[in-house]
């Protein structure tokens, strides 16, 4: 992939808490009007990835460019108009619960825009039909099940016509109906608007099937990017293990570092 | 000897953590307050807050100064009565509530009903991405969620605290006059006579004094929490705690500028 169409490129990204290191040198670089899904296990950096890349938070060093701009380096407000291109759906969704499903998706649209209410309100339905929710409009985010709710974060994400819209998790904690729902509007909206997609999964049948490029990050660094196709037949064992599950390989099913022996009779002596 | 090392590290590390809260609290206060300059800031938001920080208070504030101005009359009387002067009484009441109580008393309700629910509030929001969300649909947390609610607490304190005088005030004079017996025109001609333009002056600088620290610590709080269950309990808990004390270490300066 040539580095004029990456959207989103980062250089020698390293994020620390602490002592702890969530991400280390990573380059990535996200190309335009496509999806690209970021998998890994639980703690490899995912959320941590997507935060960097979207300006939630500061790296601890290294670059990230959104269309050339360095997020870490750019203003305020400089990062505002750059949010206009962007869309999160967050992982439980955040919606605001002092407002209602329609004043949630109207929200970007009236805080940025000019148009009158009664244009907005048209904007809110159209959006709600293409997450097929239109009849919702009177809920509380308190009344939807988690699905729904996911609906309408999608449906607030898309409000402003977003260039990048970012997902973390779209399908976890979903049943495979709703998840497979989830999963199709993803696939076709990007295909429709030709946004790009940056998906956060460790859902892997999903996340190969609507993957145009797909990034694996293991312990903070990434191991392979590239077509699904290219990640499936990867001869990596890490990676192998990875596609098909297996619960103990190269990664380990144990996450500590002591010898277990040693422990269990250091206790004994405590004891 | 290593004991005494330790402490003083210990001590050395708290004072810095402390200071870079303040520092930090400072900043966020300075951000939050500079966009009232940027009008116009968020009207809807701030009158929902008024409604819940303001109008919800009326109640609980009413009852506090009725029963304070009563046991100031019974209180006074009885010191007074020792003297025989007590046709004081009422310049005694009302400068006690005006002075004092009114606004510390009020800003103490204040900080464990609104003050409290306000970081509970912040912090839930953090807890639950939505300040992140807010964020990424390039809408700036501080002006949308936090200015709000420190601009309601500015206006609606100092409301609430005239109201505890004015509650407090009366219930003092049914005690007194009432039920004690003091002769109504010296309890009237007394709180007249005493009660001069410099101790309103006093009554109301402190009441917008406590209002700014009840807004910026209380907002402050919720929107620094450690993003869990705890941490916003334990940001609660802290904001009335650290509000409290504020409240009654600034009243003791502002007292001794207005003698
Ligand atoms: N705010 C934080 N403070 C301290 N450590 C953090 C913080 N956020 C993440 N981490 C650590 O960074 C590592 C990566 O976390 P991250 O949330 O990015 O993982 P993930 O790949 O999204 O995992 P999951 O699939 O479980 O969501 C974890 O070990 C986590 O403990
Ligand atoms: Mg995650």
């Amino acid at each position: 992939m040539n580095a004029a169409a990456a959207m989103i490129r980062t250089e020698q990204l390293t994020k620390r808490f602490g002592d702890m290191t969530a991400l280390n040198q990573v380059e990535i670089a996200i190309p335009e009007r496509a999806t690209t899904v970021i998998m890994g296990g639980s703690g490899s950096g995912k959320t941590t990835l997507l935060r960097l890349i979207s300006g939630l938070e500061p790296p601890s060093s290294g670059a990230i460019y959104f269309e050339g701009a360095d997020l870490a380096r750019i203003s305020r407000r400089e990062l505002y108009r750059l949010r206009m291109k962007m869309g999160m759906v967050f992982q439980y969704s955040a919606l605001l619960n002092s407002l209602t499903v329609e004043e949630n998706i109207a929200f970007p649209l009236q805080e940025h825009t000019a148009l009158d209410a009664r244009v907005i309100r048209t904007m809110v339905t159209m959006k709600l039909e293409q997450v097929g929710l239109r009849g919702f409009e009177h809920l509380m985010p308190s009344e939807l099940s988690g699905g729904m709710a996911k609906r309408v974060a999608f449906a607030r994400a898309l409000a402003m016509d977003p260039k990048v819209v970012f997902f973390d998790e779209p399908t976890s904690g979903l049943d495979p109906i709703s998840a497979g729902v989830i999963t199709d509007l993803i696939r076709n909206l990007t295909q429709l608007t030709h946004m790009t997609s940056i998906v956060v999964t460790h859902d892997v049948h999903a996340g190969l099937a609507i993957a145009d490029h797909v990034i694996l990050l293991w312990q903070g660094e990434v191991i392979a990017a590239g077509t699904p196709e290219s990640v499936r037949n990867s001869d990596d064992a890490r990676i192998v293990q990875f596609i098909e599950g297996r619960p103990d390989g190269p990664i380990p099913f144990s996450r500590s570092d002591t010898s277990y022996m040693d422990d269990l009779l250091a206790r004994e002596v405590i004891a | 000897m290593n004991g005494a090392l330790n402490l003083c590290g210990a001590l050395g590390r708290w004072l810095l953590g402390a200071t870079e809260r303040v520092g930090d609290g400072a900043v966020l206060s300075c951000r939050a307050l500079s966009g009232l300059l940027i009008l116009p800031w968020q009207g809807r938001q701030f009158v929902l807050q008024l409604y819940a920080i303001g109008v919800g208070s009326l109640v609980i504030i009413a009852i506090t100064g009725a029963f304070t101005g009563m046991v100031l009359a019974l209180q006074g009387y009885y010191s007074l009565a020792k003297f025989g002067s007590e046709s004081l009484l009422g310049s005694v009441v009302a400068l006690s509530i005006i002075r004092e109580l009114g606004p510390v008393l009020a800003a103490l309700m204040m900080t464990g009903r609104a003050g409290s629910s306000i970081t509970a509030e912040i912090g839930i929001m953090r807890v639950t991405e939505q300040l992140d969300a807010l964020e990424m649909m390039a809408v700036n947390p501080v002006r949308q969620v936090i200015l709000p609610r420190i601009v309601a607490t500015l206006l609606a304190l100092p409301l609430l605290v005239a109201l505890f005088d004015v509650v407090g005030l009366a219930a003092g004079y049914v005690v007194g006059v009432d039920l004690l017996g003091v002769n109504a025109g010296s309890y009237v001609g007394e709180t007249i006579d005493k009660v001069t333009m410099h101790d309103l002056t006093t009554g109301w600088v402190k009441s917008f004094c406590f209002a700014v620290l009840l807004g910026c610590i209380a907002t402050l709080m919720g929107y620094r929490a450690v993003p869990t269950t705890e941490g916003v309990a334990q940001a609660t808990t802290r904001a009335v705690v650290v509000t409290s004390v504020a409240i009654l270490i600034a009243d003791y300066i502002i007292t001794s500028f207005f003698l």
